[in-house]
């Protein structure tokens, strides 16, 4: 199929405000194309604002303003000449709160490549059933693509939700804690559906599930109060944290 | 003791509260039964020539509104031909796509609208509209654009017509129907607009695709009380309508509508049959304007209701 190849995404100094308030402190972190990384840390942290600079969804606030800068592999997503776009075809997006548009489930992963010009026919068609069986929901929808897609379990709207970027094709699959309304069972497939993305599209999660970050991601991130306090190996991040703050929040003594 | 204070204290103010609550439905149903009884005699006379019969002839007791009927129908119709369009427009425009400033100072501007009294309205209509629609609009589509080919737009050009009181209808109730669809437009939770940002649609994609079909039915709703409105407005239409109690057979014709006829008559209405058979018109009225009324607020609700729960 058209797998692009995953990106690399750079922060180097990135700074947020939302007006007067600070919400990223000079943030330097480097992730590697294909992986997965999970952010943790405590409630307000800054973790869904470091996720949405990605595709600059932070820029919706009004009054928002940053320093510093953010590489999508060799480009600064902030350059003049970036179209946001294209960016947001890019890096996709999953929310915490499954959004499917009030259209079919078909329509809803053939939204992107829509947007992107591609007609009716077999290539928009391809790239939805491709996209469907990436994010595991192909089985469950297969026979009812015109069916509407609130009508969708919260569980299969999540999926759906995840097809509907991946029909993009994008670089990089940011998720804000994706699993947070779902039942333990959609939770397990969610997670095993990112498992197997690995290596395909750069993964980068939010999660307040310890677990989950070390079930799904391969490196960990931990934000402390707009800081970025440690990053590693998620393995070595759980058992040997090299930063005070890191080892109090994995083992729960505070956030 | 001072809870039992609290308690009684409450059941009062509950009993207050319902009472006042109570009024309102009660003062429609008050209402709707003095009419039907009012309306009754006429009902029994007429029968169906009430609502079907084209002779309203009080000397010769013939009480047919049709045209009145007809004429609020069609002037309330192309009211929201109209002004649904634009107002839609309106609050896509002052909530979604310009700079919050000039939105604002736009959206003020067009509630101001809702506070000229109807009665200027109407003048408005007379000095301005009537004879710009005589001298300009209507020889214009007639002659020029070679429309009087159609009987729609033919006839000769008065001034005072179902076009004329259409347009001052719009324009009275473009205020309502953009104040609602900005409120409707605003309850769209932010995940859906976010959906279509997210997968790189541009504002005004994310709104044609993600916001306006969300708001469908509350924007229906809105245009809906607009009409509401529309029907039973009187001041403003009866001066520039035309006040000619005959089935209007182009926009041009002057026409009549229900709430001008019974302003008009009401006051002079001599003897009970010809009282009982307005009763009957303002039973129509009345029942029209309840019924349209009811569906916009279910419309307007199910937007609010279905998007409670989700968090913006
Ligand atoms: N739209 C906004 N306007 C103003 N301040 C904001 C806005 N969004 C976030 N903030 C502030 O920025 C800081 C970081 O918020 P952010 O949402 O990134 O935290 P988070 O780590 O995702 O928290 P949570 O785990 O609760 O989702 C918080 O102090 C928050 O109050
Ligand atoms: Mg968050």
């Amino acid at each position: 199929m058209i797998v692009t190849t995953a990106g690399a995404l750079r922060f180097t100094d990135f700074s947020v405000w939302y007006g007067a308030r600070q919400a990223l402190h000079t943030v330097t972190i480097a992730i590697e194309p294909g992986i997965a990384l999970a952010l943790i840390g405590p409630s307000g942290c800054g973790k869904s604002t470091l996720l949405r600079a990605c595709n600059r969804m932070t820029e919706l606030v009004p009054g928002t303003r940053h320093t510093g800068t953010v590489h999508l592999d060799d480009g600064e997503i902030h350059a003049r000449e970036v179209d946001v776009r294209a960016l947001r075809q890019r890096v996709g997006m999953v929310f915490q709160q499954s959004n499917p548009l009030p259209r079919s489930i078909f329509e809803n992963v053939a939204y992107g490549p829509r947007l992107n010009g591609v007609p009716d026919g077999s290539e928009l068609t391809d790239r939805v059933t491709e996209a469907l069986r990436r994010a595991a929901i192909w089985d469950e929808v297969a026979d009812r693509l015109d069916d509407p897609a609130l009508a969708l379990s919260g569980g299969q709207q999540q999926r759906l939700c995840i097809a509907r970027a991946l029909a993009n094709d994008p670089e990089v699959l940011l998720l804000d804690e994706p699993a947070s309304a779902l039942d333990p069972g959609a939770t397990q497939r969610i997670e095993e559906l990112l498992y197997d993305l690995r290596g395909s599209v750069t993964i980068v999660i939010v999660t307040h599930n310890l677990q989950q970050a070390a079930r799904v991601s391969d490196r960990t991130a931990f934000l402390y109060d707009g800081r970025l306090v440690e990053v590693g190996e998620t393995s070595a991040l759980f058992t040997r944290p090299r930063e005070a703050q890191t080892e109090a929040f994995i083992t729960g003594r505070f956030g | 003791m001072t809870s039992a204070r609290i308690g009684a204290s409450d059941r009062l103010f509950l009993i207050g509260t319902a009472a006042a609550v109570s009024v309102v439905p009660l003062l429609i149903v008050v209402i709707t039964v003095i009419v039907v009884i009012a309306a009754w005699p006429a009902v029994q006379t007429h029968g169906l020539t009430l609502l079907t019969g084209v002779e309203w002839d009080v000397p010769r007791q013939q009480f047919g509104a049709l045209p009145a009927i007809v004429g609020t129908l069609t002037s309330s119709a192309m009211a929201l031909a109209l002004a649904a369009p634009v107002g839609v427009c309106v609050a896509v425009f002052v909530n979604e796509l310009a700079p919050r400033t000039i939105g604002t100072a736009v959206g003020a501007l067009v509630d101001l609208l809702a506070a000229i009294p109807s009665v200027v309205y109407g003048l408005w209509g007379i000095f301005v509209l009537l004879p710009w629609l005589r001298e300009t609009v209507m020889p214009l589509l007639r002659d020029t654009l070679g429309l009087g080919r159609f009987a729609l737009f033919s006839g000769p050009a008065y001034g005072p017509s179902l076009l004329a009181s259409g347009l001052v209808l719009a324009i009275m109730i473009l205020p309502y129907i953009a104040a609602v669809a900005r409120e409707v437009l605003a309850a769209v939770p932010r995940a859906q607009r976010e959906a279509a940002l997210a997968l790189g649609a541009t504002r005004w994609e994310m709104v044609r695709d993600a916001v306006l079909p969300t708001a469908r039915a509350g924007l229906i709703g809105g245009v809906m009380l607009g009409l509401g409105r529309a029907l039973g407005e009187t001041m403003a239409v009866t001066m520039v309508i035309g006040n000619r109690n005959a089935l209007p057979d182009s926009l041009f014709a002057p026409a009549y509508s229900m709430a001008a006829l019974l302003a008009n008559e009401f006051n002079e209405a001599t003897g009970d049959a010809h009282v009982s058979a307005l009763m009957a018109v303002a039973g129509v009225l009345l029942f029209v304007a309840l019924l349209v009324n009811a569906l916009a607020r279910v419309l307007v609700g199910s937007v609010r209701t279905r998007h409670a729960r989700v968090p913006g």
